[in-house]
């Protein structure tokens, strides 16, 4: 921490931890608030480089190690690749399959934000004195809570579906650009849906304390506020709600309201579960998404590139350049349209149009609180589904169709990763891939700034951040950074 | 209590994610009880910033015991050897600086999956990062702590290797180190713990009949061998995915696809693509570990010749379209 000669703070924050890597962020303080904020992603890997030269179904093996937290979807985005490169029709088994593979990934990982990562942050002892301390202490304390636990055990249970979907979790090699290697019979799907009502139990119990479709039905502020008031602290999602609403977490940490998804689940018919869609907050309109106005701008990246040569991923350039001057981060800026957007849980209901969050976005914008409603309503509304599909699937029916690889094209492979918009842009030649570029969901969210000096979405979003003296690593800005539930290894890849 | 401190460095993640799906109803608990305490851990603890600042210099300083520093992803040592692909946030520093000076205080070092073992997925290819593990740059001995690296409890670095790690790999041996039940003897030719290295992937494959056979799978689903066509490393990688399985009663050639031998070093450049056999003269080049190729050879067109149609049948389907007969009388 120093302070520079116009009373103006500067606080460098990290290493932060539960946001899967390195995080630093550079803030300058001024009157007890964050007046600028520079998000630094500080680990570089080079996996677009090291595609490079590999027979294009080695990315099925190579990319779900860019993460361990949301490794099916990359695996879902590489094989969607091959797909349209292959020109490949998935059968509706398979079809399912990656659904449910996707589905019990993106659920995991909302419900590991909530218990692990996030609601500690509320056992800090900046809060003790607080009345609701003690008890965010018995529920949420890291390795202790009573419910953070009873988290981590539920969470088990839940990836033994990926085990016998997958074979295991992270990094499995069953999403395929036909289907799914691993056909399902009948007495597996039986025992997944036991598994799957194991799951819907705890959600509904400890998460939630209210039937997952009584939560899903929640339409207006006026039925969340009552359906709150009922019982207060009954199960974690009313306890947070009165605890945000206490905090102001409801005004904390806007976004930049243009709210971007790639569609959730697929049906087999082109259409999505959760749609796609780039929804505007000034328009109020859900516009169609234009995938070619996405750029990746290196102008504040430790990588060639600058203003005048903002790239379209399927022309992108990744080449380190570790001495550039005014660089801060090893992640490029990506903008759709030239502009920022925020992706993610509230993006995906924002887009889908689900009428409670757009309804609270109406009245305060997104914000902590909104982000986090919007991760734990997301449980509610995919698990019915999840039960659906494992009804759809035939079993002695194909999972898998054989796609022949071209030996050369250019292709893209989109799927929505628990974070958000992910999506993987390949050239192949010679039956080798030539280019492959991948813009992650915080990429997006923890963007620097791009040539016009416009602030990514989280650089923004902690403008007006409270910070109280003597605080090193202001409570605030934590709340902020993890309402993203960032992913920093996907971030630079 | 065993006070274990874990980084992590140029990696996904995902050994921590694993460790995260071990097989109990209650993981803090299983920790405390085995005599493990997690001094700090990147998904698991409350602290960061300043605080776990102060942490690394109190291990440092000798005024907390560090008894394992577990280290999980890929050292970073470029470019041009500064480190800087990976410096630790909020400190300036290289994260390789405060890897080679906790491993000088640390009673036993730990690497925690391939990555931080040999370098695994980040060295890939012409290795951009300089990435390398903790005592090996794939399989040659060195990394970033040397050859002759010791730490203060006798051991060389533990390997505990795999893309990711078992969960179960990773608690055994950090019961084991908290058990002081843990020596030399007990770590193979690599480093890595025997109790999970003294087995092949192959024991207690579910597609063992199709391997006796030689039934092939040729596409992804089909319930056939994997060796033949599809890549698969089983016979020789060193691990117990089949006898000990994953997330409930996963593995990767139950998931349907092949071992690509992720716990050995520079699996990930194994010189062909990962879904193909490769093969002279239509025998695969990759023998089953300890087999005389003869042997093969010959083994294996005898089977071949002598496959049920029954097993021929499944092995190109993704379910049993054959079902084993009934025998009567009853078997014997």
């Amino acid at each position: 921490m120093s302070s520079g000669a116009s009373g103006t703070q500067r606080l460098v924050v990290g290493p932060f931890n539960r946001v899967e890597g390195d995080l630093e962020v550079r803030l300058s303080v001024e009157g007890g608030r964050v007046a600028r904020a520079e998000v630094s992603a500080p680990m570089y890997r080079g996996f677009e480089t090291l595609l490079v030269g590999r027979d294009p179904h080695d990315a099925l093996v190579i990319v779900p190690r860019i993460c361990g937290i949301c490794s099916v979807s990359q695996s879902v985005a590489a094989a969607r690749a091959l797909a349209d490169l292959a020109g490949t029709q998935v059968p509706p088994n398979g079809v399912h399959a990656i659904n449910l593979m996707l589905a019990c990934e993106n659920l995991a990982d909302h419900l590991t934000h909530f218990y692990l990562f996030f609601m500690p942050d509320f056992t800090r002892a900046a809060y003790a004195g607080r009345p609701w301390h003690d008890e965010a202490v018995r529920r949420f304390a890291p390795m202790a809570g009573v419910h953070a636990r009873a988290a981590l055990a539920a969470r088990q249970r839940w990836f033994t579906i990926l085990g016998t979907l997958g074979g295991k979790w992270p990094h499995t090699q069953s999403v395929q650009p036909g289907g799914s290697a691993k056909a399902i019979d009948a007495s597996e799907r039986v025992r997944l849906l036991a598994r799957v009502r194991e799951f819907r139990a705890f959600l509904q119990d400890t998460v939630f304390g209210a039937g997952l479709e009584e939560v899903a039905a929640l339409s207006s502020v006026a039925a969340l506020e009552a359906w709150h008031a009922r019982d207060p602290q009954r199960g974690d999602l009313r306890w947070f709600l009165g605890v945000g609403a206490e905090l102001g977490l409801a005004s904390l940490g806007p976004g930049p309201g243009r709210y971007l998804s790639y569609g959730a689940f697929r049906d087999g018919a082109g259409g999505h579960a959760l749609a796609p869609g780039l929804y505007d907050a000034r328009s109020g309109r859900v516009e169609p998404l234009d995938l070619d106005t996405v750029t990746e701008d290196a102008t504040h990246a430790w990588l060639a590139g600058d203003g005048s040569d903002a790239r379209h991923p399927a022309r992108g350039l990744t080449q380190p350049l570790p001495d550039k001057a005014g660089a801060y981060t090893w992640n490029k800026a990506p903008r759709l349209g030239g502009r920022v957007v925020e992706t993610g849980a509230l993006a995906r209901q924002m887009v889908d149009g689900q009428p409670l969050i757009r309804e609270l976005a109406a009245r305060h914008g997104a914000s902590v609180q909104l982000r986090v409603l919007a991760r734990l309503l997301e449980l509610a509304r995919v698990l019915p589904w999840i039960e659906q599909w494992l009804g759809s699937i035939r079993p002695r029916e194909p999972f898998h169709t054989p796609a022949p690889m071209p030996p050369r094209g250019s292709a893209v492979g989109l799927t929505e990763a628990a974070r958000g918009a992910l999506g993987h842009w390949v050239n192949v030649a010679d039956g080798r891939i030539t280019s492959y570029q991948i813009v992650a969901p915080t990429s997006w969210n923890f963007s620097p700034r791009d040539a016009a000096g416009t602030p990514g979405a989280l650089e923004s979003a902690l403008v007006g951040a409270p910070v109280q003296p003597g605080e090193a690593g202001p409570v605030a800005v934590q709340h902020i950074v993890r309402s993203f539930d960032p992913c920093m290894v996907c971030t630079v890849h | 209590m065993l006070n274990v401190l874990w980084l992590q460095s140029g990696g996904c993640g995902g050994c921590s994610m694993s460790l995260l799906c071990a097989d109990t109803a209650d993981l803090p608990a299983l920790l405390h009880d085995g005599g493990v305490h997690l001094l700090w851990h990147p998904a698991l603890s409350l602290q960061d910033g300043a605080d776990l600042l102060a942490l690394l210099e109190d291990c440092l300083h000798g005024r907390r015991p560090l008894d394992v520093l577990c280290v999980e992803g890929a050292l970073l040592r470029g470019p041009f050897g500064s480190g800087r692909f990976h410096v630790l946030a909020g400190t300036g520093r290289p994260m390789i600086d405060w890897v080679r000076r906790l491993a000088g205080v640390a009673r036993h070092v730990m690497a925690v999956g391939s990555c931080a073992a040999w370098g695994g997925i980040s060295a890939t290819g012409a290795n951009a990062t300089d990435a390398c593990g903790l005592q090996y740059d794939d399989d040659r001995r060195g990394g970033l702590l040397g050859a002759d690296f010791r730490a203060a409890g006798g051991l060389p670095v533990i390997n505990v290797a795999g893309c990711p790690t078992h969960p179960g790999w990773v608690l055994d041996t950090l019961m084991s180190l908290a058990a002081a039940s843990l020596v030399a003897d007990d770590l193979d030719a690599l480093q890595r713990p025997r109790f999970y290295t003294d087995h092949l992937v192959h024991h207690g494959c579910a597609r063992n009949e199709y391997y006796e056979f030689k039934a092939g799978a040729a596409q992804p689903s089909e319930l056939g061998c994997l060796m033949e066509h599809m890549g698969c490393k089983g016979t020789q990688a060193h691990a117990d995915c089949n006898t000990r399985p994953w997330n409930g009663e996963g593995s990767c050639t139950r998931g349907g696809y092949a071992c690509i031998g992720c716990t050995e070093p520079g699996f990930q450049d194994p010189g062909h693509p990962f879904h193909l056999t490769p093969k002279v003269a239509g025998i695969p080049i990759g023998l089953p570990t300890d087999m005389p190729k003869a042997w093969f050879v010959a083994l294996a067109s005898l089977s071949k010749s002598a496959t049920p149609r029954r097993v021929k049948a499944n092995a190109a389907s993704d379910h049993v379209v054959v079902a084993p007969a009934i025998r009567k009388p009853r078997p014997k």
